[in-house]
C-alpha cells in the first residue's frame, strides 16, 4: 500500500479535470459560507492532504441525518464525501458487520488517535445505566465516551446529537441526551435540524477538510455560515407578512396565491437554519415554499414549543440584525431581564404545551 | 455441538439489530433477534394535538420517511371523520410511490448489494467484456468499455490508497460470492449510480412537502396548493419537475435497477430455496383510487395468505380486538395479566429490562431478549414486506401483478415456489418498484386531470378546529411502508391525544418468539441458512438484509417509573 492518495490525486484518477476540480472548490469555498478569497487555500488543500479518517456513530436516531447527507446534491460532492473523507465506520453504509464492524472502528480509533473526526448522529440515553441503546453489548454511553477521547473534533448531526431532539422532548423517557452534555473537552460543533440539509452537512464537513480548522460557531455552537439567520429574515414571504399578507385557513385563496403562514403557526421567526436560502434537495424547495410553516426543527426544545399550528405569540420583533448570538444572551440574561424574546417564547410554550391552549392571545403585527 | 455466532451490530440497516444464531454442521438451527434501542414516543405523545402527531411520528424512521406521517394524519382523519380532496390523495400516492422508488434502489444497491457484489473482484474484470455484458442487458447509456475502464482504475486507485472506508473488512473473497467479475464491475458502476439517482426523485416530497427527509403533511389533505396561474404555489412548472422525475425514475428502475435485479439473481438461484422462513404474508394495502374508505380500490390489495396458500386471501379485520395482539413473553417488558396477547388498543408497556449488564457477549435467549414486542395476527406469526404485498396481489388475481411477477420467474426460469425465500424476497423488492413507477404516471396524470377539470382543491378543513370533533373519538391509521404494513392508532379526548399506539413492519418481522415458542420471520427465516464461515456472517446478513431492517421503529415506548403505559411500537 502506498501513501494515501491526496483529493486532487483521486479527482483526477477519476476523471475529472482541472477545471472540475476548480469549480468543486470554489463551490466548497461557497457552501463552507467562506469569502471566495479563500478558494487558493481550498485548492491548496484539497492537493495535499490525504483522506480524513471519520468514524459515524448511530445512537437514539431515525437516520434522517445519513440520508440527508447522502442527498447532498452538488456535482462530485457525493465523490468527495465517499471517496475524499475515509468514512471508516458507518452502520448505515458499511459493508463490514458484527465483529468486523466493530474491529473496523476500533483499528481507525487506535491507528490515528487524535486525528479522526467523530460525527454522531443520535441522543445518548443516560436513564438505568444506558441500557436504552446497546451497540455489540455495550451501552451508548460507553462508547461515546471511549470514541471522543480520541477523536479530533465532534460533529454532532442533527437535532438529537444537539439537543436531544424529540426523544428528549417531555417528559423524556430514556433520560436522552445530547452529546455536549456528556463529552465535555472536545471541540463539538452542533449542526441542528430534524435532520439538516445535505448540504449544509457536507459544507460543515468540508471546512473541516479544507481548513484543518473549525468554523466560526454562534453562542450555542452552530456554524454561523448557516445558522445566523432566522428563517422568517431571509424568507421570500416576508414581503407578504410585512404587508399583512396571511394564509388564514389551508388552501384558501391566500393560501394559493403563496401569503405568510405567520398566522398557521410558522416558526419561521424565531428559528435559525439556512432553509430559505439554501433550500432543500439542492435547491428545489423548502417547507415555507411549499405550503407549511416552518415547525422550528434546528432550535432546541422545538417539540415543546407547539403546538405546530398555533401562531406565534406577540413577536416583539426583534430586527434582522438581531442574530442568534444576541438573542441566545439575551436568553442567558433572562433572570435579571426578562424580556429575551427566545426565552419567553421557549418559556411559555413548554409550560403549556401539555396543559391545553396558550391563553395568550397572539397579535400578529397586520 | 452447537456454535453461537452473534451478529451486532447488522449494518447496512436502519436502527440497532443483534443477531444470534446457533450454527451445527455449517448450518443455522436456532436463531434470535434483538432491538438493542429504545427511544420513547408514546408518553411524549400523550396530551398534545392529535394535528400535529404526524411530524412526531415521522421522526420515528428517516429512511421510510413520510410513511408514518402518512399512517398518522389517516389515524386522525378516521378519527374524526375527514375525507380527503381526490388530489390530496393522489399528491399522498404520488408521494408514496417516490418514496418507494427511493428506498427499494437504495436498499438494493447500498443496503443489499455488497451481500451479493463483491467489489474487490470487480478489479478482475475486463471492462470491454463488462461493456458488452451492460449492453447486452439494457439500453442505459453508461456501458462503454471507457466508463467501466474508468471506474475499474477508481476503484483500483481506492483500495490502493489503504484506506477502505465504507469497505474496509468487508467480506470480499467469500466462497458465497458467486458473480463472475464483469457483473461486480456492474454493480459497483450502478452503486455509485444510484446513490445519484436516489437524490433526484426524492424531490418530489420537496415540491409537495417542503423537503426530504421528513416532508411536511396536513390532517385533512397535503399543505400544498395548486395554483396554475400562480408563481408561489404548485404550478405548471413544479408539476413538469414531477413528471420528469417520475419519468426519469422509471427509466432508471426499468433500464438499470431490474436488469441488475435479473442478473445477479441468476448467480443465485440456489437462494431462491433458502431463507423462506414463515408461511404466512399480511398486507394492509395502499394506493387508493377510488378514495381511501374504498379497499376495494388499492393497488396494493389487503388480505392474508396462510401456509402459502395461494388459492385463498383471508380478509383483515384490524380493529377486531381478537387479531392482532401482542405478546411480550421474550421482550423487556412487564403485562398486567401476565404473559397474555393484547390488542394495541389496550396495549401496555412496562419497561422491565433483565438482560445482561452492559458490557455483555451474549443475550438470555431462553429469557428476554429484544426490545421489540411480537405481534400476531390471530396467534399467527406474519411476513410482512414486498413479498407478502405481492403474494397477496398475486392470489387475489390480479393481472398486473401476476403479469409482472410472472414475468420475472419466466426470465429466471424458477417456479412461484422460489418467491418463498431470501431471494423472492430480493426480487419481489424489485417487481414492486417496477409496478409503482408505472402507477405513479397513472397518477401523475390523473392529477392533471382533475386540474384540468377545474378542481384543485388539496385539503379539506371544515374538521380542522378540534372544537368540531366529538369528545372522545378514536381512529386507525393504515399504509404500506416500503417495509410492510404499518398500522396507528390514536384516541382523542376533548381534542387532545390520550393515546397514540403504533404496530410497525419491523416488529412484525423482526420480533422475538412468541409465548408458544412460534418463531417471528427474521429467526424463522434464518433456520436452515448455509454458514460457510462461522467467523463471516456473509450469508445470515443475506437473509436479514432481504427483509431491510428497520428498527428504530420496531422497539417499544417504556414508563421508567414502572406506571403502565400503552405502548408504542414505532416504525
Amino acid at each position: 500500500m502506498g501513501r494515501a492518495l491526496t483529493i486532487w490525486e483521486q479527482a483526477r484518477l477519476q476523471g475529472h479535470s482541472r477545471r472540475d476540480f476548480l469549480k468543486f472548490c470554489a463551490w466548497l469555498t461557497a457552501a463552507a459560507g467562506m469569502e471566495s478569497s479563500a478558494i487558493a487555500q481550498v485548492v491548496q488543500a484539497l492537493e495535499t492532504k490525504p483522506r480524513l479518517p471519520v468514524v459515524w456513530f448511530h445512537f437514539q436516531e431515525c437516520t434522517c441525518c445519513s440520508e440527508s447527507f447522502i442527498r447532498s446534491s452538488h456535482p462530485i460532492v457525493s465523490d468527495i464525501i465517499l471517496d475524499k473523507l475515509s468514512l471508516d465506520y458507518t452502520q448505515t453504509l458499511q459493508a463490514a458487520a458484527g465483529v468486523q464492524a466493530e474491529k473496523a472502528l476500533h483499528d481507525t480509533m487506535a491507528k490515528h488517535f487524535g486525528e479522526y473526526l467523530m460525527l454522531v448522529e443520535g441522543s445518548i440515553p443516560t436513564a438505568a445505566d444506558g441500557v436504552y441503546c446497546t451497540i455489540a453489548g455495550r451501552t451508548a454511553l460507553d462508547i461515546v465516551k471511549e470514541a471522543a477521547a480520541g477523536a479530533k473534533a465532534i460533529v454532532a448531526w442533527g437535532s438529537c446529537a444537539s439537543n436531544g431532539c424529540i426523544q428528549a422532548a417531555s417528559p423524556n423517557p430514556t433520560g436522552a441526551t445530547p452529546v455536549h452534555r456528556i463529552i465535555t473537552d472536545k471541540p463539538i460543533i452542533k449542526v441542528p435540524g430534524c435532520p439538516p440539509i445535505g448540504e449544509v452537512m457536507a459544507g460543515t464537513i468540508v471546512h473541516l477538510l479544507a481548513f484543518g480548522t473549525i468554523p466560526e460557531l454562534d453562542r450555542v455552537g452552530r456554524p454561523k455560515a448557516f445558522y445566523s439567520r432566522r428563517v422568517h429574515d431571509t424568507c421570500y414571504r416576508r414581503p407578504n407578512y410585512d404587508a399583512g399578507l396571511f394564509v388564514e385557513s389551508w388552501d384558501d385563496e391566500n393560501a394559493k396565491k403563496g401569503y405568510c403562514l405567520y398566522k398557521m403557526g410558522c416558526r419561521g421567526p424565531t428559528t435559525y437554519n439556512a432553509c430559505a436560502v439554501t433550500k432543500w434537495n439542492n435547491g428545489v424547495s423548502f417547507p415555507i415554499q411549499s405550503g407549511h410553516g416552518c415547525i422550528g426543527c434546528s432550535e432546541e426544545n422545538f417539540w415543546d414549543n407547539g403546538p405546530f399550528y398555533q401562531r406565534l405569540t406577540n413577536l416583539p420583533g426583534f430586527p434582522i440584525e438581531a442574530t442568534a448570538d444576541r438573542v441566545g444572551l439575551a436568553v442567558g440574561a433572562a433572570t435579571a431581564v426578562g424580556l429575551g424574546a427566545h426565552a419567553v417564547l421557549t418559556f411559555v410554550r413548554k409550560r403549556d404545551v401539555k396543559g391545553g391552549h396558550e391563553s395568550a392571545e397572539p397579535k400578529p403585527q397586520e | 455441538m452447537a456454535n453461537r455466532i452473534v451478529v451486532d451490530p447488522v449494518t447496512r440497516i436502519e436502527g440497532h439489530l443483534r443477531i444470534e444464531v446457533e450454527v451445527q454442521d455449517g448450518k443455522v438451527v436456532d436463531a434470535y433477534s434483538s432491538g438493542t434501542m429504545v427511544r420513547g414516543f408514546e408518553l411524549i405523545l400523550k396530551g398534545r394535538d392529535p394535528r400535529d402527531a404526524w411530524a412526531f411520528t415521522e421522526r420515528a424512521c428517516g429512511v421510510c420517511t413520510t410513511v408514518h406521517a402518512l399512517a398518522s394524519v389517516r389515524a386522525v382523519e378516521d378519527a374524526v371523520g375527514i375525507t380527503v380532496p381526490p388530489n390530496a390523495d393522489l399528491i399522498r400516492n404520488l408521494m408514496f410511490c417516490a418514496q418507494f422508488l427511493q428506498d427499494h434502489a437504495v436498499h438494493f444497491y447500498h443496503l443489499h448489494a455488497l451481500d451479493w457484489v463483491d467489489v474487490v473482484s470487480a478489479l478482475k474484470a475486463d471492462p470491454k467484456k463488462t461493456s458488452e455484458l451492460a449492453q447486452s442487458l439494457s439500453n442505459w447509456p453508461n456501458s462503454s468499455p471507457g466508463y467501466f475502464s474508468d471506474l475499474q482504475k477508481r476503484l483500483t486507485t481506492f483500495v490502493e490508497s489503504g484506506q477502505l472506508g465504507i469497505f474496509a473488512n468487508g467480506y470480499w473473497g467469500h466462497p458465497a460470492y458467486k458473480l463472475p467479475a464483469e457483473v461486480n464491475l456492474i454493480g459497483v458502476a450502478h452503486y455509485l449510480e444510484a446513490l445519484e439517482w436516489q437524490k433526484e426523485i426524492v424531490k418530489v416530497h420537496t415540491i409537495f412537502g417542503g423537503k426530504n427527509p421528513h416532508p411536511n403533511y396536513l390532517v385533512g389533505g397535503v399543505p400544498c396548493s395548486l395554483n396554475i396561474n400562480e408563481v408561489n404555489a404548485i404550478n405548471v412548472e413544479r408539476l413538469a419537475m414531477v413528471g420528469k422525475l417520475f419519468d426519469d425514475a422509471q427509466r432508471f428502475v426499468e433500464q438499470v435497477y431490474i436488469p441488475d435485479l435479473l442478473a445477479v439473481a441468476g448467480f443465485y438461484k440456489d437462494w431462491g430455496a433458502i431463507g423462506g422462513g414463515l408461511p404466512n404474508y399480511m398486507s394492509f394495502g395502499d394506493l387508493p383510487t377510488k378514495g381511501f374508505a374504498d379497499v376495494s380500490g388499492f393497488k396494493f390489495p389487503r388480505g392474508v395468505i396462510l401456509n402459502r396458500n395461494l388459492s385463498e386471501v383471508l380478509p383483515i379485520d384490524p380493529k377486531d380486538p381478537m387479531e392482532v395482539q401482542e405478546f411480550v413473553s421474550h421482550s423487556w417488558y412487564d403485562y398486567t395479566g401476565g404473559d397474555v396477547g393484547k390488542h394495541p388498543w389496550d396495549g401496555e408497556t412496562t419497561l422491565n429490562y433483565t438482560g445482561p449488564k452492559p458490557p455483555y457477549d451474549q443475550l438470555e435467549v431462553e429469557q428476554k431478549y429484544s426490545w421489540m414486542k411480537t405481534p400476531r395476527w390471530k396467534g399467527h406469526p406474519m411476513e410482512v414486506g414486498p413479498l407478502a404485498r405481492l403474494l397477496v396481489a398475486y392470489a387475489a388475481g390480479n393481472t398486473e401483478v401476476q403479469d409482472a411477477v410472472g414475468g420475472v420467474l419466466k426470465q429466471l426460469d424458477v417456479p412461484v415456489a422460489a418467491l418463498f425465500s431470501t431471494l423472492g424476497r430480493t426480487a419481489a423488492r424489485g417487481i414492486e418498484t417496477l409496478l409503482v413507477a408505472r402507477w405513479a404516471k397513472e397518477f401523475y396524470q390523473q392529477l392533471l386531470d382533475n386540474i384540468k377539470a377545474g378542481d384543485a382543491r388539496t385539503a379539506d378543513i371544515s374538521k380542522w378546529e378540534p372544537a368540531t370533533w366529538p369528545a372522545e373519538t378514536r381512529g386507525v391509521g393504515f399504509t404500506e411502508a416500503p417495509r410492510g404494513a404499518l398500522s396507528h392508532w390514536i384516541v382523542i379526548r376533548n381534542g387532545k391525544i390520550d393515546n397514540y399506539q403504533l404496530v410497525v413492519p419491523s416488529t412484525w418481522n423482526a420480533s422475538p418468539r412468541d409465548a408458544k415458542g412460534q418463531l417471528s420471520a427474521y429467526e424463522s427465516s434464518l433456520v436452515g441458512t448455509p454458514v460457510a464461515d462461522t467467523g463471516q456472517p456473509l450469508e445470515i446478513l443475506r437473509t436479514i438484509h432481504s427483509f431491510d431492517p428497520c428498527i428504530a421503529c420496531a422497539v417499544h415506548i417504556h414508563d421508567p417509573h414502572g406506571r403502565h403505559v400503552h405502548h408504542l411500537d414505532t416504525f
